[in-house]
């Protein structure tokens, strides 16, 4: 009977990588817990109090942030449109099939990991500072948000078009701008719009919260009620934010499954 | 040559498509006002850029608990304990949003609901609740980052528990097995490298939102970054945005080469 089992060795044996991995999931646990002081005592009274009052929306308030979430919408998609222009050029210059050379490359994908690796709040704060509070602010952070997100999800679905037509325009004496307009876009286009859509999406969502730093839209209205404990009112917020994200999500959805 | 005959909608679409659009972006303009740029805008650019490139490297490491090490490692730990808490959180809500069975299915459309009502809640409210119950700090943060990660690992876990083989759990039923020998011996082991994989795509999310929640109180980085921005330390803000891309850069690329041996 033993013999037909198959050979295993120590390490397979007794799990070592297993149980590594949990030791070191542990000790950063506790490492964690140490760090964040999880001593204090949780409030259930104080908790229970803001959903018992957010509980009784205030539906008075409705008409008030009906055009700051409106405006939520339009930053959303002035945001997207500016980063989905600014990410096109980017995206094909972080192609490998497009851009040959090199150094350009490795140069563009290290900038566009940067953009990335800033949070979308944090590009709301610094712009706020830059160019002040209001809906600008809000448009220029979803700007650089949408472009690196773009460009990334752009230059994949251009890594994967078929290399045919490409040949074939070169082969002709097509030049690299021609190559592109007629043998690259025309491949990518359908997916380039579902991207932006997807993208709108984000965006919306990512538009509801900016205004909390002043960067325009109905995250300004949730500011207010939340620092004048008026959570009547935050919940007619809350759910005006949630009712444009549902519908928005569900119209991009049908237009992404009909793209497809 | 035959032509093709088409009707007048099918002539007329791309026209009207293209109106429509124009249409929305009309609109959408219309709504921001770009002349409410501030003078000042170049100048506080070319401030920020010059503190990013001059950081402040003495605010690194300081000793005493006010410094970037340390507040990028809190930050660090509340997305760490948030996430894994709500892996936990996530479960019973996964499970309940599953759609395994033929036709309509009350739970699973009940349990999408939640998790979308869930993944729209602002974190950042959820944030404010929590400082109420728990006082400002890390601690609210972490609470925040574990119930609001329900949302987007709870429709991630429910697809995967939607997508396994169910082969395994009826050959166990038909081997005389119990509900919940089908449930350990088959559906756990089936979707647990899928669930380890996206909780680990989650962490990488939630050292992002982690860096802002500060911006309310709930500790993390996001503190001492709107105190630069509002006390014009512009060296500061550069060597806190220098900082919170390199660790957000770190953490993607350890996550990425754990994923990828995962599946």
């Amino acid at each position: 009977m033993n013999a037909t089992l198959p050979e295993r060795d120590f390490a397979q044996k007794w799990h070592l990588k297993a149980l590594f991995a949990i030791i070191l999931v542990a000790i950063i646990i506790a490492g964690s817990v140490q760090k964040v002081g999880i001593e204090t005592e949780f409030s259930w009274d104080q908790f229970f109090q803001i959903w018992k009052e957010m509980a009784h929306p205030d539906w008075s308030y409705f008409p008030v942030i009906v055009q700051p979430i409106l405006e939520t919408v339009q930053m959303a998609l002035v945001g997207t449109l500016f980063g989905t222009l600014l990410a096109i050029p980017f995206s094909l210059m972080a192609s490998t099939n497009i851009m040959k050379n090199k150094f350009v490359l490795s140069v563009v994908r290290f900038f566009l990991n940067i953009v990335r690796a800033v949070p979308d709040m944090l590009l709301a704060a610094v712009f706020v500072a830059i160019v002040g509070i209001g809906p600008m602010a809000g448009v220029g952070a979803l700007t650089v948000f949408s472009f690196g997100m773009i460009s990334k999800l752009f230059y994949e679905a251009v890594e994967t078009i078929d290399e045919g037509p490409v040949e074939a325009l070169t082969a002709a004496g097509a030049n690299s701008v021609q190559t592109i307009i007629f043998a690259v876009i025309p491949q990518v286009t359908n997916q380039f719009l579902s991207y932006f859509l997807y993208t709108l999406e984000i965006n919306v969502r990512a538009s509801t919260v900016l205004g909390y730093l002043g960067a325009g839209g109905v995250g300004l209205y949730l500011d207010q009620t939340l620092s004048m404990f008026l959570y009547d009112r935050t919940a007619i917020v809350i759910l005006g934010i949630l009712a444009v994200v549902v519908v928005v999500d569900g119209i991009s959805n049908h237009l992404r499954e009909a793209l497809a | 040559m035959q032509k093709v005959n088409r009707t007048l909608w099918q002539r007329i679409k791309p026209w009207f498509i293209t109106l429509v659009v124009v249409l929305i972006y009309l609109w959408a303009f219309s709504g921001i006002d770009m002349s409410s740029i501030k003078e000042t805008a170049g100048e506080v650019t070319m401030a920020i850029l010059n503190g990013l490139f001059h950081p402040d490297w003495d605010f690194v490491y300081i000793g005493d608990g006010e410094d970037l090490i340390n507040a990028l490692v809190e930050t660090l730990a509340i997305a760490f304990l948030g996430t894994f808490i709500s892996a936990f959180l996530t479960i019973p809500f996964a499970f309940l949003a599953a759609h395994t069975k033929r036709g309509f299915s009350a739970h699973a459309t009940i349990g999408k609901f939640l998790l979308t009502v869930i993944r729209v809640f602002p974190e950042i409210v959820l944030a404010l609740m929590f400082i109420k119950a728990v006082g400002p700090g890390a601690y609210a943060g972490v609470l925040a980052v574990s119930v609001h990660s329900i949302g987007m690992l709870g429709k991630l876990f429910g697809e995967s528990i939607e997508d396994i083989d169910r082969g395994p759990n009826e050959a166990i039923v038909a081997a005389g097995g119990s509900a919940v020998d089908s449930w350990t011996l088959a559906t756990i082991p089936a979707v647990l490298p899928a669930f380890m994989n996206y909780t680990l795509y989650r962490f990488e999310i939630a050292v992002r939102s982690a860096s802002i929640l500060g911006i309310v109180g709930a500790g993390g980085i996001g503190a001492p970054l709107i105190f630069a921005l509002q006390t014009r330390n512009w060296s500061r803000v550069g060597i806190i945005l220098l900082g919170i891309i390199v660790m957000v850069t770190v953490i993607d690329y350890l996550s990425g080469q754990i994923r990828k041996r995962l599946v």
